[in-house]
């Protein structure tokens, strides 16, 4: 399969297999003009497969919601058609609107302009807690 | 430190130092009594309460200030469907301190984050309840005189008692302490409680279904309510309610010099013969709770005596 070469934009590779839609969408990438493109089940020799995305344009990319999902995950950035940088998002301290508290007990339930903010409690096993009820954060 | 959200936001050293004006303000009430002359306390109650609500509005009276706020969600603009950060800006207009109780959890820290005075956590639907937390280790202190080296019982609802969940967190930090959990199955400590706070800093607990077995062994039984607001299904309320009431003869294998704690109100949970009991301390932590709270308003408003 071929998919044409970046000029100027960003290649999200190393997204785990069956993650690229939900990234896709977490990254609000369905609101962008410019061309994208989700490769899915490409094969990858650490993880025999995984999905990418490649993005027409230099957006402003939130770092943090990919550390979130997968932080495997690594950018290209492309400018000229020459690779200029590379980042490796890591596990972000705190997570707003990426994921809603699901305790129908939280004041976010009844309050929607609150932002849905979850914040890193423990770093070995990546668990997240919603800053208003502490809850644990579902995908 | 600006507000009091959750127990975990004190140091042992600032829970020490309202232990100590606590027991100061017992012992010299007339030298507090003014401290807080102009000031108010605004006690935003969006659910019912008797001790807490009426607990702050003593001590702010107490100590020379003034009281001003609503009792249910219904008697404020919440009922029109303000946001709890818009009465929390209002309120500051009128008040220098706030003291909030609400169904949902996190509502004081909204509260917290969105005005400059200090705001008090009095209860946040199954969550945090620090200063009940507070009147529980005043009373403990009172009545053992540390927190070192003591076995503490947590019975009933485990699983949403705020109180027991706070209590565990507060007493964790001490040395020697172990905890019994008594609860039906159904009712037990969440996971996070034993993961996070128990098993972290190495505390010993047992978790156990009965009351009987585990009372010989206890210096402090922290008794709790079946609480009928916490449960989506009634049936599985009416199921579990009466699961363990403290009866004299249930306390015949207990210690002589056990406390039993209750953050109140109680229902069936305890029968009122124990009320005589020496051992029974729970309408003496209601007005500890009085005491704490005159310590921690003046410690959020920078007072001295």
């Amino acid at each position: 399969m071929i998919i044409g070469s970046i000029v100027n934009g960003l290649v999200i590779d190393h997204i785990p297999a069956g993650k690229g839609m939900e990234l896709y969408h977490d990254l609000k990438l369905d609101e962008l003009s410019c061309e994208v493109a989700i490769i899915k089940n490409a094969p990858s020799e650490k993880y025999g497969k995984k999905d990418i995305i490649k993005v027409n344009d230099l957006i402003d990319l939130d770092l943090d919601i990919l550390g979130y999902i997968a932080p495997q995950i690594t950018v290209d950035f492309i400018k000229n058609g020459e690779r200029v940088d590379k980042k490796h998002p890591s596990l972000p301290e705190t997570i707003t609107n990426v994921i809603k508290c699901k305790n129908p007990r939280c004041i976010t339930s009844i309050e929607q302009e609150l932002d849905q903010v979850f914040k890193l409690t423990d770093v070995e096993s990546k668990t997240y807690r919603c800053i208003y009820c502490e809850s644990l954060a579902k995908k | 430190m600006k507000d009091l959200i959750d127990i975990r936001d004190l140091t042992e050293a600032e829970i020490d130092e309202l232990v100590c004006t606590a027991e100061d303000i017992i012992a010299n009430p007339d030298k507090y009594a003014e401290v807080c002359k102009r000031k108010k306390i605004a006690t935003l109650f969006y659910e019912p309460s008797t001790r807490t609500r009426l607990s702050f509005e003593a001590a702010m009276l107490e100590l020379g200030g003034s009281v001003i706020g609503f009792s249910a969600a219904a008697d404020s603009s919440a009922a029109k469907g303000e946001s709890v950060a818009d009465t929390a800006k209002t309120v500051e207009c009128f008040a220098d301190i706030i003291a909030m109780r609400h169904p949902k959890e996190g509502a004081p820290y909204v509260a917290s984050k969105n005005v400059d005075i200090p705001v008090i956590n009095a209860g946040d639907g199954g969550h945090n309840h620090p200063t009940q937390t507070l009147t529980d280790l005043l009373t403990i202190h009172r009545e053992k005189g540390t927190f070192e080296n003591l076995v503490v019982g947590c019975c009933g609802d485990l699983k949403f008692g705020r109180t027991v969940h706070s209590l565990i967190s507060a007493m964790s930090r001490y040395a020697g302490v172990k905890f019994v959990l008594i609860s039906p199955e159904e009712l037990k400590v969440p996971e996070n409680v034993k993961t996070e706070i128990l098993d972290k800093n190495n505390i010993p607990y047992v978790e156990t279904t009965s009351l009987e077995d585990a009372m010989p062994e206890l210096d402090i039984l922290y008794m709790t309510r079946v609480q009928r607001e916490r449960f989506f299904n009634e049936a599985d309320y009416v199921r579990l309610k009466d699961t363990y009431i403290l009866t004299p003869e249930k306390l015949e294998n207990a210690k002589k010099t056990l406390s039993i704690l209750h953050p109140l109100p109680r229902v069936n949970e305890i029968s009122v013969e124990i009320d005589k009991d020496p051992r029974a301390v729970y309408f003496k932590q209601v007005k500890n709770g009085k005491y704490i709270r005159m310590a921690l308003i003046m410690k959020l408003l920078g007072i001295k005596a």
